[in-house]
């Protein structure tokens, strides 16, 4: 089970979060403008990131506030969390392979 | 012994299973026999190539040389042969899916399942043992019945069975004296398991002996493209491969080759768990899934218990999982058959598996010419091998696909023609 730094309460086991899906996709403003296929990506198109991926958390069982991580997905190690509003720290470079 | 054989494989090299055979290499102590398949280097160019040596890219390849007539195809496979999710699944095969185009295409995948063995001259030990699909409240029961009726009106054996009923199918079922009582279940009797491995193997050897060249620690490191787009060939860690057709069958790693040639797929990709006990007597006549409590469970050949575990929250690439979700189906195991709770387990590990959207398989030409695309079979590749690799070579083969793969394209996400087997997927994501 992984151990997640919650910005606001510190580490605390998995079980107590829910995972969000990957972090910074901004709804469009003007969704009726959209094309398609533009509508089509911000729906389904996900970067599935292998290496350092930015993604949202909540700390559900605790203090209930949405949170974002940056992950390393080759290993599950958490390189850092961070709250919402605050931009993606910069990753390493990517992993090989 | 052999006279189908050579038809099939004109010019054979492999030497044909058979019982006469089986039985010179017994009094000759076993040292006769010679690899499976040859280990090549990789030529300069091939007309077609494979991403991906599992079930699903071997498959491919078999079918573009036996039905195709394809030249020559080459399956680039960064790991060994039946390393990735081909070795990794839990063995099960059904076709009881909800819509018309997942049940044809699921039951093209069991048809062929029946005859693969002799088909292959290789035994993948396919045994239709009936998978039981459990119902524990009166959501699941309606869910089920829909399912049963659908399956029926489709043309694929589906049948409802009381608890009373499942119990009698299946005896060390506990219906009664648990959290979750089962009030019912779903039983498909052509649906059942087969050993994994033997299916890649299987493959490999009846590929290479009709010339298929199976490259394995060759990891794509790049797909290169003409100025008009088109396939080019591709970057290996074994040096450049010149091809114009390239069929990517590369399962939880899908999104990663694509995107080497730029195209971004709706995938996210989960470590999937499973485990398997210490091996028992036979004890257990059948599968048996749960969605609700999240359990699914037979007994292979060996007399390991084979167990499925849920998906991790959380998008991964690393082939394990949390030891709390295997406890988890672990738990759910023990309610449903008591008689296992004082079994040890022997081993679990994880796949990665691709999920899409709408839990339907992709397997389509995508927007770049030469390149097709076999993915997103998430949580229930396996059972589809055959079928999914038959339709799939027709597709890189014809540069259309066959009638049972058009609506699994990528344009359904744009178009709305989603095809949502959620429910039908069976493991909880």
């Amino acid at each position: 089970m992984l151990l997640i730094q919650c910005p606001y309460c510190g580490e605390r086991p998995e079980v107590e979060f829910v995972y969000g899906g990957q972090a910074h996709i901004a709804r469009p403003q003007q969704s009726s403008e959209l094309s398609d296929q533009q509508w089509t990506d911000f729906l389904y198109r996900r970067d599935n990131t292998r290496g350092a991926h930015a993604e949202r958390w909540r700390h559900t069982h605790g203090c209930g506030r949405f949170f974002n991580a940056l992950r390393d997905t080759t290993t599950d190690h958490f390189l850092a969390t961070y709250r919402l509003g605050e931009t993606a720290p910069r990753a390493p470079a990517e992993p090989p392979g | 012994m052999g006279a189908d054989v050579r038809r099939s494989f004109p010019g054979l090299t492999m030497q044909p299973f058979s019982g006469l055979s089986l039985l010179k290499q017994g009094l000759s102590g076993q040292r006769g026999w010679t690899a499976q398949w040859r280990h090549p280097e990789p030529r300069s160019a091939y007309d077609a190539i494979i991403i991906g040596g599992g079930g699903h890219g071997l498959g491919a390849a078999y079918y573009l040389a036996s039905e195709h007539r394809l030249g020559s195809i080459a399956v680039l496979e960064k790991g060994w042969i039946g390393g990735g999710n081909t070795g990794r699944n839990t063995t099960i095969i059904r076709s009881n899916y909800l819509f018309d185009e997942s049940a044809a295409l699921y039951d093209h995948a069991v048809k062929l399942w029946e005859g693969l063995s002799q088909t292959l001259n290789y035994n993948v030990m396919f045994s239709q043992r009936g998978v039981l699909m459990l119902a524990h409240s009166v959501h699941d029961m309606q869910v089920s019945k829909r399912h049963v009726h659908a399956n029926r009106a489709a043309g694929v054996d589906n049948e409802w069975l009381t608890a009373e009923e499942a119990q009698a199918f299946c005896p060390p079922l506990n219906i009664g004296d648990i959290r979750y009582p089962v009030l019912g279940a779903a039983l498909q009797r052509r649906g059942g398991t087969a050993r994994h491995d033997a299916v890649a193997w299987g493959y490999a050897r009846a590929a290479d002996a009709l010339g298929v060249d199976i490259i394995e620690n060759c990891a794509v490191t790049g797909i290169r493209r003409h100025a008009d787009g088109s396939i080019a060939g591709v970057e290996t860690t074994r040096g450049p491969i010149s091809t114009r057709r390239v069929g990517v069958a590369a399962a939880g790693h899908s999104s990663v080759v694509m995107k080497m040639a730029g195209v971004q797929l709706p995938l996210e990709s989960y470590p999937l768990q499973a485990l398997v006990s210490e091996p028992v007597k036979p004890v257990f006549p059948c599968v048996v899934m749960s969605n609700t409590i999240h359990a699914y469970i037979s007994q292979s050949d060996k007399g390991e218990l084979v167990i499925g575990a849920g998906t991790d929250a959380y998008t991964s690439y690393t082939q394990r999982g949390g030891l709390h979700i295997s406890s988890h189906a672990l738990e759910a195991v023990c309610e449903l058959f008591p008689m296992f709770r004082r079994l040890r387990m022997l081993r679990n590990w994880g796949g990665i598996v691709d999920v899409t959207p709408d839990r339907s398989p992709i397997i389509a030409k995508t927007p770049v010419p030469g390149l097709y695309v076999n993915c997103g079979w998430g949580t229930g590749g396996f059972k589809a091998t055959p079928g999914a690799a038959h339709v799939f070579a027709w597709t890189i083969a014809r540069d259309e696909p066959h009638p049972i793969n058009a609506p699994f394209t990528l344009e359904r996400f744009r178009d709305g023609k989603l095809i949502d087997e959620a429910a039908a997927a069976a493991v909880a994501h």
